[in-house]
């Protein structure tokens, strides 16, 4: 089962902003990208092609992980609005 | 019931996870208005646990909630199993208490459900709303702002969880480092009655907790866990945020892994997934507490990292600590005085309770439990299966020569200076668990 598979499990409503608003500049002087491994949804993927982060906000799990992880500390990070992102049905 | 009009209320608590209910429905039991902010669709709705509830902290805000709430099982089998890379070690404690059980539930329908008793004693409940900063006049908390509008209350509770945004906003902590917190990973995944009651050895809605040490996570500070829940079971882990960054690991893949041990396999096989989830776990512990009052407001539960880690305790504390807070409130509102020196009782009566004894007790175990996760949560794990696959292997090799050479690989493997060190650690932390 994919990661895709799982996420497709959970019941979204995707904002049309990102709540997630690293700076992407400093994100191309990251060295880990540590963000693109630890989060559980997969939200951040390093594309090669663009230089660039690229973020599925819409995924979002809520959990937090990537703004304490955040290499650079360049990740500006809050909570969806109250009546988008995901809902736990079984947490 | 009652309507949140006028921007004005006594007291405002963010957050309806336990610590959160909890101290709504205390504040308004005592003939007070409080309002509740959530920013789930519902109470619940962005919560996730192992997990398991326990009945006496229960009791303490809601007495009935046996007969009235949506309980999955009682849990009567805790097992310990200590998994390697294809073998398994499981120690299992069978009791059906039936006077302090813990019972396994599901925090979107449970969390639900105390909201509603809460709704249903005044608390003014407010979902789907986010509070985005505390508003602060003369160096008081006075109120919240929420995308939408500004509320003033004598009192704001933050039980907003293990990002306490809020926290961090008036300076309550510092920065939370990768190490003082776990990212766990859970999927709930859907078996009938009669398969979970055949494979977990349980009749009726008796329910088994088992607590995975090792597998995948050898060598890391972290812990698998299966609860049963009546016709599903959750599985799931969690590990140091530290750990997963530093080797570069996947949770999901973790997870995943773990899934696929030999031992754990059969428990869950040809379950169908129904949900996937993630959350953070505080394990920062008592040195790690943020300041939990101020003029104005007070911390409870996630927010202020209160977990008994060792025990897999936390929403029993939340509970307790939101309870400690709404009381204090109450007094508060009594005299019509908020300043932290009122409020500074919440710190006092926590200091007096289970909770913060039990963090206290614990101070030094997660310092230690990171110096030598290697060998705790690695090397011994490997060598209790290596035991067991010795004393069970009929290979025609003399006892004695195999014990001896057991115990002198397990010295040798090992050097005395890495033995001398854990053996340090230890004695260490019984000292300050026992002792002082």
């Amino acid at each position: 089962m994919t990661l895709d598979d799982k996420l497709f499990t959970l019941k979204y409503r995707p904002d049309d902003v990102s709540h997630l608003r690293p700076d992407l500049e400093k994100c191309k002087e990251c060295v880990s990208k540590v963000c693109t491994t630890i989060c559980p949804a997969k939200v951040y993927e390093w594309s090669e092609a663009e230089d660039k982060l690229i973020i599925n906000f819409e995924n979002c799990l809520e959990c937090g992980a990537c703004r304490i992880v955040c290499e650079k500390k360049c990740l500006e990070w809050e909570y969806p609005k109250g009546t988008k992102g995901v809902t736990f049905k079984n947490g | 019931m009652r309507e949140f009009s006028d921007n004005k209320t006594e007291v405002i608590v963010v957050g309806g996870g336990p610590a959160g209910i909890s101290a709504a429905i205390t504040i308004a039991r005592a003939g007070h208005e409080v309002v509740l902010i959530e920013r789930g669709s519902f109470a619940g709705s962005k919560n996730v646990f192992g997990g398991a509830i326990y009945a006496q902290p229960m009791r303490e805000i809601f007495p009935d909630f046996e007969r009235e709430a949506p309980i999955e099982r009682l849990n009567v089998a805790h097992k310990y199993a200590i998994l390697s890379d294809d073998e398994s070690t499981v120690i299992s404690y069978r009791h059906k208490d039936v006077e302090n059980p813990s019972y396994s539930v599901i925090r979107g329908k449970f969390d639900r459900w105390m909201a509603e008793q809460a709704k249903k004693e005044g608390v003014i409940l407010v979902e789907e709303t986010v509070v985005r900063e505390l508003l602060i006049e003369n160096e008081k908390v006075v109120g919240v702002k929420t995308e939408l509008e500004e509320y003033f209350a004598n009192i704001v509770i933050l039980a907003d969880g293990v990002n306490s945004l809020l926290a961090k906003q008036i300076g309550f902590r510092d920065t939370i480092e990768p190490k003082d917190v776990a990212l766990s990973v859970k999927e709930v995944i859907k078996l009938n009655r009669e398969t979970i009651n055949e494979r977990f050895n349980l009749a009726d809605d008796e329910g088994c907790i088992y607590e995975l040490f090792g597998g995948p996570m050898l060598g890391m500070l972290g812990l698998g866990f299966i609860y049963t829940n009546k016709e599903s079971v959750s599985i799931g882990l969690g590990v140091g945020l530290d750990a997963l960054a530093e080797k570069n690991l996947k949770p999901y893949e973790l997870l995943d892994a773990l899934k696929s041990h030999p031992t754990i396999a059969p428990l869950i096989k040809g379950g169908e997934l129904l949900e996937y989830s993630a959350h953070l776990i505080p394990e920062g512990g008592y040195k790690k507490l943020p300041t939990l009052f101020g003029a104005g407001v007070m911390i409870a539960g996630d927010a202020a990292m209160m977990v008994n880690n060792l025990h897999w305790e936390g929403t029993n504390l939340a509970m307790i600590s939101g309870k400690i807070a709404g009381e204090t409130a109450v007094r508060a509102l009594a005299r019509g005085d908020f300043s932290e020196k009122m409020l500074s009782r919440y710190q006092k009566d926590l200091e007096n309770s289970f909770v913060m004894k039990d963090l206290k007790t614990y101070r030094n175990l997660m310092d230690e439990a990171h110096k030598r996760s290697e060998s705790f949560m690695g090397y011994y794990m490997r060598e209790v299966n290596g035991f067991f696959k010795m004393f069970t292997t009929v290979e025609s090799i003399p006892k004695r020569e195999k014990f001896r050479k057991f115990i002198f690989d397990f010295v040798k493997k090992r050097n005395i200076i890495e033995l001398f060190k854990d053996a340090n650690s230890a004695i260490k932390l019984l000292w300050s668990i026992l002792i002082k």
